[in-house]
């Protein structure tokens, strides 16, 4: 699905990701931790498009193609979904009249027709009601004055709605009561299939009890430094990263 | 007897003049200038009374001795007013034989509107054959409003068949004198439209000069006078969501509503002149007079939705003379390129529990210029008056400006004046975000200026809200390289 090569990433002259290597296999879920500052974001921003970070070496494909001349959108239309860690207020847009543009740019670009109406109104429905939404929240601003959960759980909603390929869920765990979390979580679980892939980045254990990853890799400083299973992210919380960034400088 | 198609377009369009949709005039062009004679021969052109001479005549008095207004945040090259010519007979002739003659941009544009191939032809200045089905529509468009004691005509057939309406309130709202783009207008307008609304009547159907646009061209100087009588209600369209390129560069109209007593009054406007090319050149300047008088419990709502001309002057205001009485004013103005605009409102509280709205929307894009300019008046025997004001601006790049002028004279201690104002920017961020759920950029634009301006959208009559969204889009198109 996706595979990354030696990614280097700069901004204004500042390098952030210092070489990673990444292979995420259809069916698959990656969790990636790592302290603050070690360069999730950007690595999420990266894959996405954002034209603000500095390609320099290395190489991102997506089901073997080269995503470097894409534009945001055009990754998008192929199937990568960010679910971001802050997402952006969008006044006057609801959310409904967002996805129904974000559904219908993606199936022009498809060369399909418009989502016809009531097939959209049922997928809303459907996907509402699975992430426990409630449905006037949909004509509200897109995340204006949304509680910070709210505005997480709007986000896997929008996965849900597209069905990306790739999803990159950056700390949506983050914000999101004890509830929340299990629902959404539960949520992306059923989103999973054996033809997606998903990355998680968190810092904490709780949300990988729920969306189990296949792989855990540590980032700090740019690059990957440690990679294992679902225990590795037990032990990180419970030794913190120090050690690995020992192990590192070493 | 078989017409011949010759036959067939003369008697239609003599049809069409019986039913006013047509300003008809013999004469071609006066010759350049403006003096006494000159306001003299519009006025015998069109056979008016020797009343409405004279008015004419005191008004162009008036405005030679008045000075092009400073004041407004524009700079323009001022027209020189001895090098027009004031009075031109419509212009039959086509322009263009077909379509394949017109500016490919501006069918694109018409295109993207949704504009049907007949309109374009109209629109563009192509021969069109007559289209029997828009004359049946028209007539019996004609027919519901004339049963309801409706009249819908153009000004120059209200001064011949209903001389006392026009008489009684032409120039009450907008004095002869009032500005000087308002006492050119008042010694030279030759063209406009008059309606009149009788007591407790609504009117079925939104009234759309769109119908008498498509069919002669719009005037230089036009001259708009609606009454609505006690108790009744008229929804007005004005204008055109299609780009109007017009060789006449100046354009001064004057705008006179009169709600009595519970009327309503709702005038919608989009107006979409052409801004000048992407250097600035060419573009229309419009500067005009729009002011509305409400009676007791009267209600007049100004919409509008610019996205036109080079230079635009424009501050549609309600006197609110009567106890009660309502002004509402929602605006999206929006200017690109090198667009310069001035516009805004003015609130006269005269009356006692008057109330006015003023929400305003101006988006900047380019090297544009956009401010807002409102006054609030409450006079000292508006007691309880009220106001509430909000002006939003939206900036896209570095290179365009947004002004805030708001001005505040209150001279009754109970009046309540609430103002609100924000600037804000179409973030990168916010793009990104678009850009990631697979909208592009310039759709992403379209999104976020539709959702910013969308208090004043719902205010339109619904058709008229969807072309004027496709019309943001498309004034913005390039905006952001
Ligand atoms: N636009 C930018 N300009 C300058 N520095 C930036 C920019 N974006 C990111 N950085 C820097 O790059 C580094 C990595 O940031 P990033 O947001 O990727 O971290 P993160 O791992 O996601 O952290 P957190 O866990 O706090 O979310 C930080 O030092 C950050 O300050
Ligand atoms: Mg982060």
């Amino acid at each position: 699905m996706l595979e990354i090569k030696n990614l280097h990433a700069s901004v204004d002259d500042k390098e952030i990701l210092k070489g990673i290597n990444l292979k995420v296999n259809a069916g698959e879920v990656h969790a990636i931790m790592g302290p603050n500052g070690s360069g999730k974001s950007t690595l999420a921003e990266v894959i996405a498009g954002q034209e603000e970070f500095e390609v320099g070496e290395g190489s991102i494909l997506l089901e073997g193609e080269d995503l470097e001349e894409l534009s945001p959108e055009e990754r998008a239309h192929k199937g990568v979904f960010l679910s971001f860690q802050y997402p952006v207020e969008i006044p006057g847009v609801s959310v409904t009249n967002f996805m129904k543009t974000a559904i219908n740019e993606s199936r022009k670009a498809q060369g399909l027709e418009d989502m016809p109406a009531n097939e959209m109104l049922k997928k809303i429905r459907e996907k509402s009601e699975m992430l426990e939404i409630d449905r006037k929240f949909l004509s509200r601003s897109l995340n204006e004055g949304f509680s910070g959960g709210e505005k997480k759980r709007n986000e896997i909603f929008q996965m849900a709605m597209m069905e990306p390929k790739l999803a990159i869920l950056d700390e949506t765990d983050s914000g999101l009561d004890i509830d929340a979390l299990r629902i959404v979580a539960n949520g992306v679980n059923k989103l999973r299939s054996k033809d997606n892939a998903i990355i998680v980045i968190t810092h904490y254990q709780r949300l990988l009890e729920y969306i189990v990853p296949d792989y855990v890799h540590v980032l700090h400083d740019g690059k990957i430094v440690k990679s294992g299973t679902k225990e590795l992210a037990l032990e990180l919380e419970e030794k913190g990263y120090d050690w690995l960034k020992e192990e590192a400088a070493v | 007897m078989a017409y011949t198609e010759e036959e067939l377009k003369k008697e239609l369009e003599t049809k069409e003049y019986e039913y006013g949709f047509y300003t008809d005039i013999e004469s071609d062009t006066l010759p350049k200038g403006l003096n006494e004679e000159i306001v003299i021969a519009i006025s015998k052109k069109k056979e008016e009374p020797d009343w409405m001479t004279e008015w004419r005549l005191e008004a162009f008095r008036a405005w030679k001795e008045m000075e092009e207004p400073e004041w407004a945040n524009v700079t323009y090259k001022k027209p020189d007013f001895q090098d027009i010519s004031y009075y031109s007979a419509p212009n039959k002739k086509p322009k263009y034989n077909s379509l394949d003659e017109v500016d490919p941009e501006l069918l694109d544009t018409f295109k993207k509107l949704g504009i049907s191939v007949d309109e374009q032809k109209k629109l563009a200045g192509v021969a069109v054959d007559i289209v029997m089905d828009s004359v049946s529509v028209a007539t019996t468009f004609k027919k519901t409003l004339a049963e309801k004691g409706i009249i819908f005509c153009s000004i120059s057939e209200a001064i011949q068949e209903h001389p006392e309406l026009v008489k009684k309130y032409l120039g009450t709202v907008v004095p002869k004198k009032d500005n000087f783009y308002a006492a050119l207008n008042s010694a030279v307008f030759s063209d406009g439209s008059f309606c009149y609304i009788p007591k407790g009547v609504r009117c079925p159907m939104e009234l759309s000069t769109y119908f008498r646009i498509n069919q002669a061209g719009t005037g230089q100087f036009e001259r708009t006078l609606v009454i609505a009588e006690e108790g009744s209600y008229v929804s007005y369209l004005e204008g055109c969501t299609a780009p109007m390129r017009d060789e006449n560069q100046l354009h001064a109209a004057v705008v006179e509503l009169i709600a009595l007593d519970n009327a309503e009054i709702k005038y919608s406007t989009v107006q979409n002149w052409f801004p000048g090319n992407k250097e600035g050149k060419g573009g229309v300047y419009n500067f005009v007079t729009k002011r509305g008088l409400c009676e007791k419990h009267a209600k007049i709502s100004w919409t509008q939705v610019e996205t036109g001309s080079a230079v635009t002057w424009k501050y549609p205001s309600c006197i609110l003379k009567g106890d009660y009485s309502i002004g509402e004013f929602y605006s999206i103005a929006v200017t690109n390129n090198f667009q310069q605009a001035d516009t805004g409102t003015k609130m006269i509280h005269l009356g006692k529990n008057t109330k006015s709205t003023i929400i305003s929307k101006g988006i900047s894009a380019g090297q544009s210029q956009n401010s807002y300019r409102g006054l609030v008046q409450v006079n000292s025997r508006a007691e309880n008056a009220r106001n509430f004001s909000q002006c939003d601006s939206l900036l896209m790049g570095n290179r365009c400006g947004a002004h805030t002028f708001p001005y505040i004279e209150a001279k009754n201690k109970s009046a309540q004046i609430e103002h609100e104002a924000t600037t804000s920017k179409i973030g990168e961020d916010q793009i990104f975000y678009c850009n990631q759920r697979g909208i592009d950029t310039e759709k992403a634009i379209a999104l976020i200026v539709n959702g910013f301006s969308k208090e004043v959208l719902n205010k339109l009559p619904m058709e008229f809200a969807v072309e004027a969204q496709k019309l943001l889009e498309i004034s913005l198109e390039g905006s952001v390289g």
